[in-house]
């Protein structure tokens, strides 16, 4: 027999594994969480403090980026087009629901359709972008011959500082509607039957039926979709940077782009300017991230 | 005692290599990071470094080519971490953070020999704090290139005054197409057109100041330059859309006969040649004086290898660096890479365009500028293309363009 099975010599070790197994699973995830993420964070509102072009000394400057950033056109159309991005793509949200009710049918090859539906997600957000690039070319792309036959003139929707973002957001709505019909179409199975025949038995149907029995038992997946949306409205970059790199002349730019722009891309060398936008970012993501934390908090002591 | 032995063989050494500079053995590695993937480039860079790897056969050479792109963004990286011996960057304002930095090797003592006066015409651009940071392999011209096929139809002439330059374009407006085509979708484009109108309607001078930042952006002779743009604006003469494309994208305009001519470096030879359009169809010529009496300048941008601060080889990069500025190599060098030697005794191209640009440069006594994003500051650069391109679409805002650009030129200059 192994000798640790005798109670006589078990160790502290053996004594408190079961206690200590789950945080030394944890325990390298956790140190690369603090390394990665929380760390840099508290360093970024630290460079947001100084003057630093990456490479020689950094100079302690105070409060003057933030100044600097709330004198600067270019931070409030980042700041606009971010609230644009946020609205604009909660749409994907009710656009999900209604193509996962749609495929939600015992139909001959109906997995064919939603894999055709899924599709979008599964490509990169870099190919996306570039396929709506071409899409929108007023020279060669589809977009104007197909908006011809509605009578419409033919727009330049990338090169219009009017037009550029929702063009680009509207490319953005694709796979991210895909995603939201796949977390509806998880959750629709989920969907007691019961309560549907129960609900049919007193008369509910169409809209009613939706709204009052089986959007509530979808209650979780619209949470998941609104998280997902909602942070992934925040953190759009790699559209904008393939589409039109935040032109024309900077109107499509994000907060993310943006700092990106100032700190990191071919003409940024302002690492704390860029700092100060990342901690305007946070900021902001901070407040959705507390809201949902509360919601999620308070909706499971009520249950 | 061992001491004594390593100094006398390390002085016995230093003193062959003084005796006799060709035979000096060049030994371990020298690592070159390229920055460039394109065929003609990779073709030229791995010619140079076969050649002069048979000269210093004990030496291993590591080369490594990175996209002209990401070289951008990673030599902030590898000047600090893990330095090659020789990187390839760009002269004037865009060395000027490594330089400040104490990345670069200060190569002035290869200038100070026979080589300097061999590449004199570019002196200039590579002199930050009065010393020299690097060495230039090849530039190529700027100006307007145009269908000549077309010229001919029309029965017109290249211009070499403002006032016929804006009256061809009117024939050609008049004929139904656009004068030029441009696409300002990656900025940089725009930024040649201000390059040449502001050092047409002043200079060379002044548009080294401007670019400097010792001129305010909303000076008066600022907005001329910008006025005589606007003519062109209002003409309708440049292509519709033009936000929305590349330079590339750009092309098709030009080939198919829509626009006539494209102000553009040499490098939009090679494709619109690859799209079909022959030598007899495409034509060149200077752009066209706008001031009359100032001397022209031109845009050149130079390509240069440098030497970064903490390279491990710098014995070994120093030889290179001398080989790359010889005539004998830039000569096959710009043959590959359809371009133009610095090194004078070199012997040029025979291409049509090519040689069109030498003779242009060889005689613009105006001064030679790099282009606009590399006189200015990074800061200013960025910003200065994104309103020209603004400009460019809506000439009314100016005065809010020219206002942000101060704002920008005064706190780069605070800096």
């Amino acid at each position: 027999m192994p000798a640790n099975s005798d109670p006589q010599t078990r160790s502290w070790w053996s004594a408190n594994q079961i206690r200590l197994a789950p945080w030394l699973f944890l325990a390298p995830g956790m140190a690369f969480f603090a390394l990665y993420v929380i760390f840099p964070i508290f360093q970024s509102f630290q460079i947001s403090f100084y003057r630093w072009d990456g490479l020689g000394e950094a100079r302690y400057i105070g409060l003057h980026n933030y100044e600097d950033l709330f004198d600067d056109p270019a931070f409030y159309t980042s700041l606009r087009n971010n609230v644009k991005w946020l609205l604009l793509y909660l749409l994907a949200i009710p656009g999900g629901l209604f193509i996962a009710l749609f495929l939600n049918q015992q139909v001959r090859g109906i997995r064919l359709y939603k894999s055709l539906f899924f599709f979008p997600f599964v490509i990169s957000q870099v190919v996306v972008g570039l396929v709506f690039a071409w899409f929108y070319n007023p020279s060669i792309g589809l977009f104007n011959p197909l908006i011809g036959l509605f009578g419409f003139s033919p727009m330049n929707i990338l090169g219009n500082p009017d037009t550029v973002t929702y063009g680009i957001i509207a490319a953005g709505l694709w796979p991210q509607i895909a995603y939201c019909m796949i977390l509806y179409l998880t959750g629709l199975n989920a969907v007691d039957p019961e309560q549907v025949e129960a609900a049919r038995l007193d008369g509910a149907k169409g809209w009613k039926m939706l709204w009052y029995v089986i959007l509530p038992q979808l209650r979780p997946a619209t949470f998941i979709a609104v998280v997902v949306t909602v942070i992934g409205a925040l953190r759009s970059f790699d559209m904008i940077s393939v589409m039109t790199n935040g032109g024309p002349f900077g109107s499509s730019r994000v907060l993310a782009y943006y700092m990106f722009e100032v700190s990191l891309s071919e003409y940024g060398f302002r690492m704390g300017y860029g700092a100060a936008i990342a901690v305007i970012l946070f900021l902001i993501m901070l407040v959705y991230i507390a809201f949902f934390l509360w919601r999620m908090w308070r909706e499971e002591r009520g249950y | 005692m061992k001491f004594t032995i390593k100094g006398a063989v390390a002085a016995l050494a230093t003193t062959t290599a003084l005796a006799f500079p060709a035979s000096a053995e060049l030994t371990g590695t020298l690592r070159i990071f390229f920055n460039d993937q394109n065929p003609a480039p990779k073709e030229a860079m791995e010619g140079m470094v076969a050649r002069f790897g048979e000269m210093h056969p004990d030496l291993n050479i590591e080369l490594t080519l990175i996209d002209r792109e990401a070289n951008k963004t990673q030599i902030r990286n590898y000047l600090t971490a893990n330095a090659p011996d020789v990187n390839g960057w760009y002269a004037g304002n865009r060395m000027r953070p490594y330089v400040a930095a104490g990345l670069f090797e200060d190569v002035s003592d290869l200038w100070d020999g026979p080589m300097g006066d061999d590449l004199a015409s570019t002196r200039p651009a590579l002199t930050l704090d009065g010393k020299q940071w690097g060495v230039p392999y090849s530039y190529y011209q700027w100006g307007i290139y145009f269908r000549q096929d077309i010229y001919d139809e029309l029965g017109l002439t290249p211009a070499t005054t403002w006032d016929e330059e804006k009256a061809n374009c009117q024939a050609i407006l008049d004929s139904g197409r656009k004068c030029y085509t441009i696409g300002t979708r990656f900025l940089w484009t725009a930024g040649g057109w201000f390059d040449y109108l502001n050092l047409r309607t002043h200079g060379y001078d002044f548009h080294m100041a401007l670019t400097a930042g010792e001129v305010e952006w909303t000076d008066d002779r600022v907005r001329e330059t910008f006025a005589n743009w606007r003519e062109l604006i209002d003409m309708g003469a440049f292509i519709d859309d033009h936000t929305a494309y590349t330079w590339q994208e750009a092309q098709p305009f030009m080939v198919n006969g829509d626009a006539v001519s494209y102000l553009m470096g040499n490098f939009v030879v090679a494709p619109l040649r690859e799209a079909g359009l022959t030598d007899d169809q495409l034509g060149f010529y200077q752009f066209p004086e706008i001031t009359p009496g100032i001397p022209m300048a031109e845009d050149a941008p130079t390509d240069t290898l440098h030497i970064p601060a903490q390279a491990q080889n710098k014995e070994a990069a120093r030889a290179f660096l001398q080989y790359v500025a010889s005539a004998e190599n830039q000569t096959i060098v710009n043959e590959t890479l359809g371009q133009l030697p610095i090194n004078r005794n070199a012997t040029v191209a025979d291409d049509k365009f090519i040689q069109a640009g030498f003779e242009m440069l060889s005689n613009a006594t105006g001064g030679i500028a790099q282009f606009f994003d590399r006189d200015t500051d990074a800061e200013l650069a960025s910003a200065g293309m994104e309103g020209f391109q603004e400009f460019m679409v809506m000439p009314d805002n100016l005065d809010a363009i020219l206002d942000r650009l101060e704002r920008v030129r005064q706190r780069v200059n605070e800096d």
